[in-house]
């Protein structure tokens, strides 16, 4: 079910095409997700994984996320050491987090800490689908809630990009607590008159989706992200009928008013600064 | 209609052996009272050994039992002058959730509740307890305005989750689960919620920011249930009682990890064994943990409720 996030939408069952069996040396080329077209894979991180020909939003690292909005030099990591125990005892749980951690080189699947966005202060949190695909457990609850009392302490703006495919089934209900806990972080930061931004990136999904990525006083996401709360499958299988190929899309949300905009990643950077600096003010 | 569970049949064999040899003894000539006192004492250990050492997948079966008290049946039993009000202001009324004002102990009261259907056309109006958006607008909207009273609110939490169907997610239940979480944050009056079933997931937590969490015994409370579960880590529904294991969902389970406040033991054999029981029991523990909390300030509730879900979580510094 949570697998079926990460894989691409499939609009109809394909035979591979002769494109797809070009051979692409590893490392120096890349294929499109969206139009399979091929390209050098610096090219790609030039348009900031965006498709120069399709505009298909590919995936980026936490790191990435940063460098693309922040001023050079102005990030500051927060709770770097912070990562997943196995509260549980679930078997082969330590294994899967040490694998990710070698493969992401990162602690938890979001990075968090504060910067400067075009001369303005901001705190931020970016999630990292590469991560045990984003899920979250109680050590990224922690660290979003931690960023939300720092943005709260400092009266600096929140900024969190999502992408998740839910809660960390490993952790079970200890990762539902984390909806709470960081939803009433928000509720105290809002009431202090923080203004909280959330940009819900390719996937945002289940407990991510139905916490803190949905409460922003802004709620935006990239184009054809998978936003949504139930898995595309397991709804078709409880309502007997098949779903619309754009269901749950970031366009699908726009349309039913649960977005206030769909940002290309392009002008991204410059909407955030602006909407950041039409916030200015001391906070109570 | 008592249905009996897998693991209770040794118990129901036994007791109908030793109502065979009772009818036998009034209809003969021969006296097996000396054996049928040996059974019935074998069965008490029996019963004790069986309802004494509950696994976690019976416990599941106790909370799913198509007998188990909803929270309509505790409303009636805690409660009086129920009066019961519907719709979110939005879109319409959501049945898989009640919400109204009643008397408890003479104090005015806010109670929502997940509520399941009794039989199956009861089930498909109430869409056995799945709620869509408006139905955690509809709580919310009641939440508000027990706030504005000054009303304690009391949620029962008994569902499998959120309804995953086309229009729930159409007309945002992410946003509204969501919104519940925020504002039962803020609330400035005691919120008492109590796991009477089953707690499913994102559903359940939409009415489970509060003061005081509360489980009776043989409710579980969980992230996915244990079926979706083993589909999704081990690619296998069939090791659901492997999961109901693994993912730590029975009131013990959560009282350890710090998640539950209180449990509220079940008569033996199960909630639906004895109603009467039950909400004696809850009674007791609901009086006590009002009673606690309304000594508090408003800013003391709201502070305390963040300390009590900002410990919640184990996690590692490296």
């Amino acid at each position: 079910m949570l697998k079926d996030l990460f894989s691409k939408r499939r609009k109809y069952a394909s035979l591979p095409s002769e494109q797809s069996k070009i051979d692409v040396p590893e490392g120096l080329m890349q294929k499109c997700r969206g139009c399979n077209k091929i390209y050098y894979r610096k090219e790609m991180k030039k348009s900031l994984s965006v498709c120069p020909n399709c505009g298909y939003h590919h995936p980026m690292t936490a790191w990435e996320r940063i460098d693309s909005l922040f001023d050079e030099g102005s990030f500051q990591e927060w709770d770097k050491g912070i990562t997943s125990g196995n509260p549980l005892g679930f078997p082969g749980y330590e294994e899967k987090i040490a694998k990710d951690r070698e493969k992401t080189a990162l602690n938890e699947g979001v990075v968090t800490g504060k910067g400067t966005i075009a001369d303005h202060p901001v705190a931020f949190a970016v999630m990292d689908s590469s991560f045990r695909m984003g899920s979250m457990g109680s050590a990224m609850g922690e660290k979003i809630a931690r960023a939300i009392e720092n943005a709260k302490e400092e009266s600096i703006p929140f900024i969190i990009f999502t992408a998740s495919g839910g809660a960390r089934m490993q952790e079970g209900v200890l990762s539902l607590m984390q909806m709470a806990k960081t939803s009433i972080a928000i509720k105290r930061f809002s009431d202090a008159g923080g203004l909280m931004i959330s940009v819900m990136t390719h996937p945002t999904t289940g407990g991510v989706s139905a916490s803190f990525a949905s409460i922003g006083d802004y709620n935006f996401a990239e184009p054809g992200a998978l936003i949504g709360f139930a898995g595309r499958r397991i709804i078709e299988q409880t309502i007997r009928e098949k779903l619309p190929d754009d269901f749950q899309t970031a366009e699908f949300q726009l349309k039913h008013g649960q977005l206030d905009k769909v940002i290309h990643r392009h002008d991204m950077k410059e909407l955030l600064s602006k909407l950041v600096a039409m916030h200015r003010r001391e906070v109570k | 209609m008592n249905q009996i569970l897998e693991f209770e049949k040794p118990i129901v064999n036994l007791r109908e052996k030793i109502n065979e040899l009772k009818n036998f003894t009034e209809n003969s000539e021969i006296d097996l009272t000396a054996e049928i006192e040996t059974l019935e004492k074998r069965l008490a250990i029996l019963e004790n050994d069986i309802y004494g050492n509950l696994k976690p997948w019976d416990r599941v079966q106790m909370a799913r039992h198509p007998m188990r008290p909803t929270t309509k049946d505790y409303i009636d039993k805690l409660f009086t002058d129920f009066i019961e009000f519907h719709g979110d202001r939005f879109f319409g009324d959501d049945e898989a959730i009640v919400a109204g004002i009643a008397y408890y102990n003479e104090m005015p009261v806010t109670v929502i509740g997940h509520q399941r259907g009794k039989d199956t056309k009861e089930n498909i109006r109430r869409n056995f307890g799945m709620p869509h958006p408006e139905g955690y607008r509809k709580a919310l909207r009641h939440m508000k305005q027990a706030e504005k009273f000054n009303r304690p609110i009391i949620c029962f939490i008994d569902t499998k989750g959120a309804y995953p169907g086309r229009a729930a997610e159409e007309r945002g239940q992410s946003e509204a689960i969501a919104k519940n979480l925020m504002e039962m944050a803020g609330l400035t009056v005691p919120i008492v919620c109590i796991v009477i079933g089953e707690g499913g997931s994102g559903g359940a937590l939409a009415l489970g920011v509060g003061d005081r969490i509360l489980m009776l015994e043989n409710s579980t409370y969980s992230v996915i249930s244990p079926e979706g579960a083993a589909a999704l880590l081990w690619k296998d529904a069939g090791l659901a009682q492997r999961a109901a294991e693994t993912m730590k969902i029975t009131s013990y389970d959560l009282k350890k990890l710090g998640i539950v406040d209180h449990i509220i033991p079940e008569p033996k054999g199960g909630a639906h064994r004895n109603l009467e029981q039950q909400a004696a029991y809850m009674d007791e523990v609901l009086k006590q943990s009002l009673a606690n909390l309304q000594s508090s300030t408003e800013d003391e509730l709201i502070e305390k409720r963040w300390e009590k879900y900002k410990q919640m979580g184990e996690f590692e510094i490296i």
